[in-house]
């Protein structure tokens, strides 16, 4: 499998590279849409929600540190349900060139990871700029994102690939996962900070694999800390676990898959 | 070593009462498929370096789904397909373009689609350019490409690394004339190198003239793998096959096989061939004026009843064939017992070889709507030159020539 994707790796990265430019080939802005859509999503909610949330930030006095906190949990989030959605309908859409074309399918999954990176890349960049921006100050701790990237971009590829297999025998799974997500999106502490949860429902929140994710972002971009590394390694973990039956899943479904598509 | 061998392959589609069964079968759980289609079943062959083969079929026979086999999109449920070497497939072309990329762009992507490193695709490129040939339209984005642009482009990367199978799909009708023959051109200098040609065409005269062997599935099954006249022949005697009638395959002395088919309420009792001295003949000379006598019996009252006659070259090729239809002279009502000679005069106006007679007795212009008798390999004769100069090719065609001396 890992050799194939070797020899293909002209076309991965080829495909990326298309990804991120026929997308915007003949808009204006081009790739600025790639960091727009997240950015305005962080405006709306600083604006509609901030007088109500600030307040309860607790520990940080930069006035802007409701916005902070927002990017912060989005630049996990964004990453984690960019890699599902796209894997969930990834065989359905490549249906065509999967029927008339043998190359390996480890390719496609591949892609999509490389591409949310760099989207997600680009993203934190322009996040970057934004705190500068905001008078928020960089540290070491922002190293910590490396392994969290590559956690968070592990857990979705395996729930991504599970589901995406499944989704292209089982159609409804494409469409409930996509409510599943939103409702995720709003039990994850992203928008709000986790103290406004009742104190006796809290532990709760540890069942939701997303949530020491998240934390761990809000802990590095703005609390200028080191994450619980505890709770990340179950997660890791847990991550590994899904990715490999994701992988396997993939394996044994992709000769039936062709007959289905 | 042979290039590919289909070792007793079958293909089913299975469809399982809940999809959580077939989930439950990849972690080998043995839940039983509700129902299992099977369109290709028990295929063997094996394929050298070199050999062209025609793969022909009605629709739905199963075609399409042993190409995808081959090509490896598709995974046998039995059996085995090995290879030894690089497939390639003209089968949809341009694939996969963007159009909102360049031509070149494409290029890019579409070679390593098909695992080429990017040093490759440099290397190959200004070939590809060449030709395509579409000038400086290569650098703009495939968008605004007309459709035979596109294809050639697409058959252009397609055809840039010379594999060792090459797959080619019904649709070698690609884009304009000039490129219909520079594309056919290509494939034969593969050919020529050792590709191995793996055709899929209903086109009798693409695959006899390009082939060397032909496969025949019906059903999912291989019922035909030989030379390409005779499993054509074979081929149109399935289309013609209707209720209650028969197939029937002979081993002529020559070593040839003949295949006739039909209903029966009308055969040919004798077929020959006279020389223009009214002797039988099995040699005549070029441009020698010959009678071909087909005497016809009756055995059940048919509405009507049509000859039609075509004289095939040794590669199959019908050279000349025309119906007492197209002529007008189509015999009405004819009853059981009744007899008719049928006299067909003409020049054997060809060129040096071996010539074979097909005959069919039918209702009208065609074969498909009721098929008496259908006779291939009727009548074999040879035509050799006795008193016209020396020419070349499989037609006598007379010409004058002058020749002005123009001076200096």
């Amino acid at each position: 499998m890992f050799r194939s994707l070797w020899q293909y790796r002209h076309f991965v990265l080829s495909s990326i590279y298309n990804d991120l430019f026929a997308q915007f080939a003949r808009s204006k802005l081009g790739g600025l849409w790639v960091i727009i859509n997240p950015l305005s999503q962080v405006l709306i909610y600083a604006l509609i929600l901030s007088n109500i949330l600030s307040s309860k930030l607790p520990g940080i006095d930069n006035k802007y540190a409701y916005a902070i906190y927002l990017m912060a949990g989005l630049l996990a989030w964004n990453l984690f349900s960019e890699i599902i959605g796209r894997c969930l309908n990834l065989f359905i859409a490549q249906a065509n060139i999967m029927k008339k074309m043998s190359f390996p399918r480890i390719t496609l999954p591949t892609i999509v990871v490389g591409s949310c990176m760099l989207n997600n890349l680009l993203l934190f960049i322009s996040m970057l700029g934004i705190f500068a921006l905001l008078g928020h100050q960089f540290t070491l701790a922002m190293l910590w994102l490396i392994p969290l990237t590559i956690i968070v971009v592990t857990l979705a590829l395996g729930i991504g690939l599970i589901l995406g297999v499944m989704n292209v025998f089982v159609r409804d799974i494409g469409q409930a996962f996509n409510v599943i997500l939103q409702v995720w999106f709003w039990f994850t502490p992203i928008v709000y900070p986790i103290t406004i949860i009742p104190e006796g429902y809290r532990h709760l929140m540890q069942l939701n694999p997303m949530y020491s994710l998240v934390d761990a972002y809000h802990q590095i971009l703005v609390y200028n800390q080191v994450p619980q590394l505890q709770s990340i390694a179950i997660i890791a973990a847990v991550a590994c676990v899904l990715a490999l039956i994701g992988l396997l899943l993939f394996r044994k479904a992709s000769a039936e898959m062709v007959d289905v598509l | 070593m042979s290039l590919l061998s289909v070792q007793n392959v079958g293909k089913a589609f299975r469809t399982y009462k809940s999809e959580w069964h077939r989930f439950a079968n990849w972690f080998g759980l043995k839940i039983k498929p509700a129902e299992e289609h099977w369109v290709l079943r028990h295929i063997n062959f094996e394929i050298h370096a070199g050999e062209a083969i025609g793969i022909i079929g009605q629709n739905g026979a199963g075609k399409s789904t042993l190409l995808k086999m081959i090509t490896g999109t598709l995974q046998p449920t039995e059996g085995s397909i090995l290879i030894n070497g690089r497939i390639a497939a003209i089968l949809e072309l341009g694939m996969g373009f963007n159009p909102e990329l360049t031509g070149r762009q494409n290029v890019f992507h579409a070679a390593g689609l098909m695992g080429f490193a990017a040093e490759e695709i440099q290397q190959a490129m200004p070939d590809i350019e060449a030709f395509a040939e579409i000038g400086d339209y290569f650098d703009e984005p495939v968008r605004i490409y007309s459709s035979g642009m596109q294809m050639r482009v697409a058959f252009a990367v397609a055809t840039a690394y010379r594999p060792e199978i090459l797959i080619v799909d019904e649709a070698l009708s690609v884009g304009d004339t000039y490129f219909q023959h520079k594309s056919f051109s290509r494939i034969r200098e593969f050919q020529e190198q050792g590709t191995t040609l793996l055709i899929v065409s209903h086109d009798r005269s693409a695959i006899q003239s390009l082939c060397d062997r032909a496969i025949m599935l019906e059903n999912g099954l291989v019922v035909k793998d030989g030379n390409p006249e005779e499993v054509f022949d074979f081929y149109n005697a399935i289309i013609a096959e209707k209720e209650n009638s028969t197939v029937e395959v002979k081993q002529l002395e020559s070593g040839k096989v003949q295949t006739s088919s039909g209903t029966g309420e009308v055969r040919v009792d004798e077929i020959a061939l006279f020389n223009s001295k009214g002797e039988v003949a099995e040699v005549v000379g070029v441009g020698e004026l010959v009678e071909l006598c087909v005497k016809v019996r009756v055995y059940q009252p048919v509405e009507s009843l049509v000859l039609g006659y075509g004289i095939k070259d040794r590669l199959g090729q019908v050279m000349y064939g025309t119906n007492t239809w197209h002529t007008e002279q189509v015999i009405n009502h004819p009853q059981a017992g009744d007899q008719y000679m049928f006299k067909i005069t003409f020049p054997a106006n060809f060129g040096i070889g071996s010539y074979s007679v097909q005959t069919a007795l039918v209702d009208r212009d065609t074969h498909l709507t009721a098929n008496y008798e259908w006779l291939d390999l009727a009548l074999v004769f040879n035509v050799i030159n006795i008193n016209k100069t020396h020419f070349a090719g499989c037609l006598w065609n007379e010409p004058t020539i002058l020749i002005e001396e123009l001076g200096k």
